[in-house]
């Protein structure tokens, strides 16, 4: 076994993993922390995407022995101090960003890191961005209308 | 997928140590790695990890080279802008969150015949530099999913002459998003070179006819290379692969 260290959400979180534990499963299984979905396992889906240092990132395709030291952030991190929507979830919610919520805490996750690289994406560059994040019920046009309106509040 | 043991070295010398143990294979983004192991069709006994060595990253302009670390990251090459055809073919690989792991050092290594960078490393006679030697692009692929490289033996950078003219078009398999056919045309010291992806059954291929027709002062217009050997498959036809290819690389020179 291997142990492993990292900051997720800000807080430590410790634990021994098997080489091929991967970062998803530690991350439901060890830290508990069930928001980050598996869709597909084969890279394709994007429904696992999570921060590591600062970065989206396919939890379903990294080893959590990659992961030893980094800062990583999951969808259980977006959400205020006081537990309410943070912008980006709200706006979802809002706007009907989601019906199964399945793909939903991977496209959050991605929305939040193109509204970090690019505070004013233009439609197009939202749906390219989401190239990587599958969803089988919304069509998407009320996703892209969500984080239109998410990085129209963020400025 | 099989359990594996894991070592870290920080430097190409521990990674070349690492690496001649029996069953022993490099993991760099793992964008391909992974999801070949969960599928069982590699199962290594142990992965020695790039991604903690400093020595393999980063990208560096000097004397009309540009030269990239092989554990450099797809989106750090489509930021870096200096080689702006080669940084717009990074930005089109897969989706963000491909090109924040995988890199330039691992797609060369496993040679997809639909990946893009071989294009862009032949297109552009780059040189791959090992733990041991330097490898003329026009050695290193060998055919598909097979490179010039030995067993335990790591790419360390990568050195790209910066061309007068370059471009890159491709046409996505729309699941994949892999190149469907992808074509790179750069314009050297010695001319120009046509560099096709996607298409062929061997990897990724010089069109030489179409490099004369170039550099003789001749047309392009309806040219194609021959269709026998080209990739057939529920995605698109040899025929319309061989057309696809006459397209882009029309297209390429147009844009370059
Ligand atoms: C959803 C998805 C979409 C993709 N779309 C595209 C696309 O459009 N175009 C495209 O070209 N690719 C695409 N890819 C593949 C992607 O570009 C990979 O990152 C790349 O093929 C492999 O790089 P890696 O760093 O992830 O290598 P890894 O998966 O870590 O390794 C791949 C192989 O290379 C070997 N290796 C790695 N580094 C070295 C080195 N320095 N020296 C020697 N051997 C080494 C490994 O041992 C392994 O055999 C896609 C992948 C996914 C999951
Ligand atoms: S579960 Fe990771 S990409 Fe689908
Ligand atoms: S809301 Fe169901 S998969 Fe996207």
């Amino acid at each position: 076994m291997i142990s492993v260290t990292m900051t997720v959400n800000g807080k430590p979180v410790s634990g021994a993993v098997e080489g091929r534990t991967l970062l998803v499963d530690f991350l439901r299984e060890t830290a508990g922390l069930t928001g980050t979905h598996v869709g597909c396992d084969t890279s394709q889906c994007g429904a696992c995407t999570i921060h590591v240092n600062g970065r989206a990132v396919k939890s379903c395709t990294m080893l959590a022995a990659e992961a030893d030291g980094a800062e990583i952030a999951t969808i259980e991190g977006m959400a205020n101090p006081d537990g309410s929507l943070g912008v980006i979830q709200a706006a979802f919610k809002e706007h009907h960003g989601l019906q199964c919520g399945f793909c939903t805490p991977g496209m959050v996750m991605s929305a939040a890191s193109l509204l970090a690289e690019n505070r004013n994406p233009s439609e197009a560059e939202i749906r390219e961005y989401l190239e990587g994040n599958i969803c089988r019920c919304t069509g998407y046009h009320n996703i892209v209308k969500a984080i239109q309106a998410a990085a129209a509040q963020l400025g | 997928m099989h359990n594996f043991d894991i070592e870290k070295p920080s430097s190409v010398s521990e990674a070349v140590a690492a690496l001649a143990a029996e069953g022993a294979q490099a993991l760099a983004g793992g964008q391909t790695l992974i999801p070949t192991m969960k599928q069982r069709l590699a199962a290594p006994e142990k992965l020695v990890l790039l991604s903690g060595i400093e020595e393999l990253k980063g990208i560096s302009a000097s004397g009309g080279k540009l030269t990239i670390g092989a554990a450099t990251t797809h989106a750090e090459v489509a930021a870096d802008g200096s080689y702006p055809a080669l940084s717009a073919l990074a930005a089109d690989i897969g989706d963000p969150a491909v090109r924040n792991r995988g890199t330039i050092g691992g797609s060369l290594a496993n040679n997809d015949p639909s990946a893009d960078y071989p294009a862009a490393v032949l297109a552009s006679n780059a040189v791959v530099n090992t733990n041991k030697r330097a490898i003329a692009a026009d050695d290193f692929f060998v055919g598909m999913f097979e490179t010039a490289l030995d067993e335990g033996e790591i790419i360390t950078s990568v050195e790209f002459p910066l061309p007068e003219a370059a471009s890159y078009q491709k046409i996505d398999q729309p699941a994949s998003r892999f190149a469907l056919v992808g074509v790179f045309v750069a314009k050297g010291a010695n001319g120009w070179r046509v560099a096709v992806t996607g298409a062929s059954n061997e990897g990724v291929f010089r069109w030489s006819a179409a490099e004369e027709a170039l550099n003789g002062g001749g047309s392009l217009e309806g040219m194609a290379p021959d269709a026998d050997g080209m990739i057939d498959d529920i995605h698109g036809s040899a025929a319309y692969r061989a057309h696809l290819v006459g397209v882009l690389t029309r297209r390429a020179v147009a844009a370059a």
